[in-house]
């Protein structure tokens, strides 16, 4: 069993800068992150920063998760990239398999001992389930900025953006400066989510921004070739008899995000609904200490906001795990506390709207399709689990069957088993029990968090243990 | 489809050639980049079918969360291609042709 004193899952901003504060105060510190270069969502950030030059305004997002990543490694931290974390527990042991796609998904497992953990694996995007959502083209909105800034490539030739946060305006503009055309921006809400000055910039360069619109289909045989959009009434529901067809050839989605939280309940830590948050949330205290003593949680998986607070959060919970290891002195350790906690305060009245987790966003509106009962059977054979290929039908009849919990529906269905293990639909069944149960989605926990959280072959897992 | 010059990013990195096999048809692709980015590059939007219905799947989330990309790649199945980089010769199988799972 390898030691450390902290190990920190995820190398964003709060994981980054969690690591300047625990390897700042010589604290043997990991970093394990999957991705193949560390940055988070940084790594795809090309607009520069705004806010105070602490929080590094006037830098590219690009250019921040250099220059953190190179403060880290200065500091004595290790950052381990192509690293995913697999399996947490509540002892603050962790495997791991370092190098996973480097070695053709032969990766050596490896199991870490830490004296304090720190999970800042952030957030992940919310799924618009229309017919047809699982062709070739309906892409989300982050993975439009993935291929246009990492990988260099043009996701397609004309799009549709679904949600007019400021993801969606801002993805929008960048799809523009790409040289893809963009043929409307969407949004149920019946007001833009994003900030006026996005919001204005596109406007400008004549991209139309339907608000009180949704999307309803989207159309094509092997591919998008278009998105059928309709307006929505008072209640937020479509009226079909208006709707018309967008010329499109992709469809990007930007309608909120979420904690990803898996890792912390495997770990066994307990949760709290949010929807200003973007959903159930790791409990946690000022400190940024969960309800596991030694376990610490940052950024957006600590609720979804922006990178300023990212990194803010990370800080505060490196120093709070310094201090639980006696690594700093007490006074001093408190004095940061207080600091960090007065930033975090100063940033979060800045704004009065979450950009990311669409705050007034009804909760709801995640939950796909019509209501049993109402529906043309069409309707209910879009997909839900995209992995196992499971239809709303599937699930509402688990549903009458007796199922009242996620778990319940992947018993009876299989939704939630396949590859991905619940990342893409278990959202999108806990909003339709919720619906058909008529339970506040609050109430609608989590399925039980088992390894491994990521795709690992079981080559790595029989290696485990061994070198 | 490759955005040789960006307003912001400047101009694409010098990157060699190499020519991976989806399928077995050659596609070329630059060092380092992942597999899925080449297929994109290429005009590849269609990357396997489904094992129940044989519906179309391609790329989805893009970083490697959803699975939707896997395919077998080298021999070992489920690979996720959007984050997986390329290499000389390498081999993709969709399988669709044999109905098999990604």
């Amino acid at each position: 069993m390898n030691r450390v004193d902290v190990l920190i899952i995820g190398a964003g901003p709060a994981g980054l800068s969690a690591a300047l504060e625990t390897s700042g105060h010589g604290l043997d510190t990991v970093v394990a992150d999957a991705g193949l270069a560390p940055g988070g969502q940084l790594v795809k950030q090309i607009h520069k920063f705004f806010g105070s030059s602490r929080h590094r305004a006037g830098t590219r997002g690009i250019d921040i998760a250099r220059e953190l990543s190179a403060e880290v490694r200065d500091r004595g931290g290790r950052i381990w990239s192509d690293s995913p974390v697999y399996a947490l527990l509540g002892n603050r042991e962790a495997a791991l398999a370092r190098g996973l796609t480097a070695t053709g998904n032969r990766a050596c497992p490896m199991e870490l001992a830490a004296r304090a953990v720190i999970i800042a694996t952030g957030a992940a995007e919310n799924q618009v389930a229309v017919p047809g959502w699982t062709l070739p083209g309906v892409i989300g909105a982050g993975a439009a900025q993935t291929m246009l800034h990492v990988h260099r490539v043009r996701p397609g030739r004309k799009v549709l953006m679904v949600g007019a946060g400021n993801v969606g305006l801002i993805v929008t503009y960048q799809l523009l400066q790409a040289d893809v055309e963009v043929a409307a921006v969407i949004d149920v809400m019946p007001r833009i989510g994003g900030y006026h000055v996005h919001a204005a910039k596109i406007a400008r360069l004549g991209v139309p921004i339907l608000t009180a619109h949704t999307l309803c289909v989207a159309r094509g045989t092997d591919e998008v070739t278009g998105a059928v959009v309709a307006p929505v009434d008072a209640a937020g529901r479509p009226v079909r008899e208006r709707e018309f067809v967008v010329d499109v050839d992709t469809i990007c989605i930007a309608t909120g995000m979420r904690p990803d939280a898996r890792l912390a309940w495997m770990a066994g830590c307990r949760g709290t609904f949010a929807s200003e948050l973007g959903g159930f949330v790791p409990l946690h205290g000022p400190d940024m200490e969960t309800s596991i003593p030694g376990v610490f949680v940052a950024g957006d998986l600590a609720g979804v906001e922006e990178a300023s607070i990212a990194m803010d959060e990370g800080r505060l919970a490196g120093i709070s795990a310094a201090l639980s290891l006696g690594a700093v002195d007490r006074k001093r350790g408190l004095e940061l506390q207080d600091e960090l906690g007065a930033s975090l305060s100063a940033l979060r009245t800045g704004s009065s709207v979450s950009p990311k987790a669409g705050r007034d966003r009804p909760f709801n509106s995640a939950a796909p399709g019509p209501r049993t009962g109402e529906a043309d059977p069409a309707e209910n054979d879009r997909l839900i689990c995209r992995c196992e290929e499971i239809t709303l039908s599937e699930v509402l009849a688990a549903i009458r069957q007796g199922a009242r919990t996620v778990t319940g529906v992947k018993r009876r269905t299989r939704a939630g088993m396949g590859l991905c293990q619940g990342r893409s639909c278990e959202q999108l069944i806990a909003g339709i029990i919720a619906r058909e149960l008529e339970t506040p989605r609050s109430e609608i926990l989590p399925a039980t968090g088992r390894p491994p959280a990521v795709p690992i072959p079981f080559g790595v897992l029989a290696r485990e243990g061994r070198k | 489809m490759r955005v040789s010059n960006h307003p912001i990013l400047g101009r694409d990195r010098e990157r060699a050639p190499v020519t991976i096999y989806f399928d077995g048809n050659p596609i070329p692709a630059r060092e380092g980049e992942v597999i899925a980015a080449a297929l994109t590059a290429a005009g590849i939007r269609v990357f396997r079918t489904t094992p129940r219905q044989s519906r179309p799947r391609g790329l989805y989330c893009a970083i490697g969360q959803c699975t939707d990309c896997a395919m077998t790649v080298d021999g070992v199945a489920s690979v996720r291609t959007c984050v997986t980089p390329v290499r000389p010769g390498m081999r993709i199988e969709s399988g669709r042709d044999q109905g098999d799972q990604p």
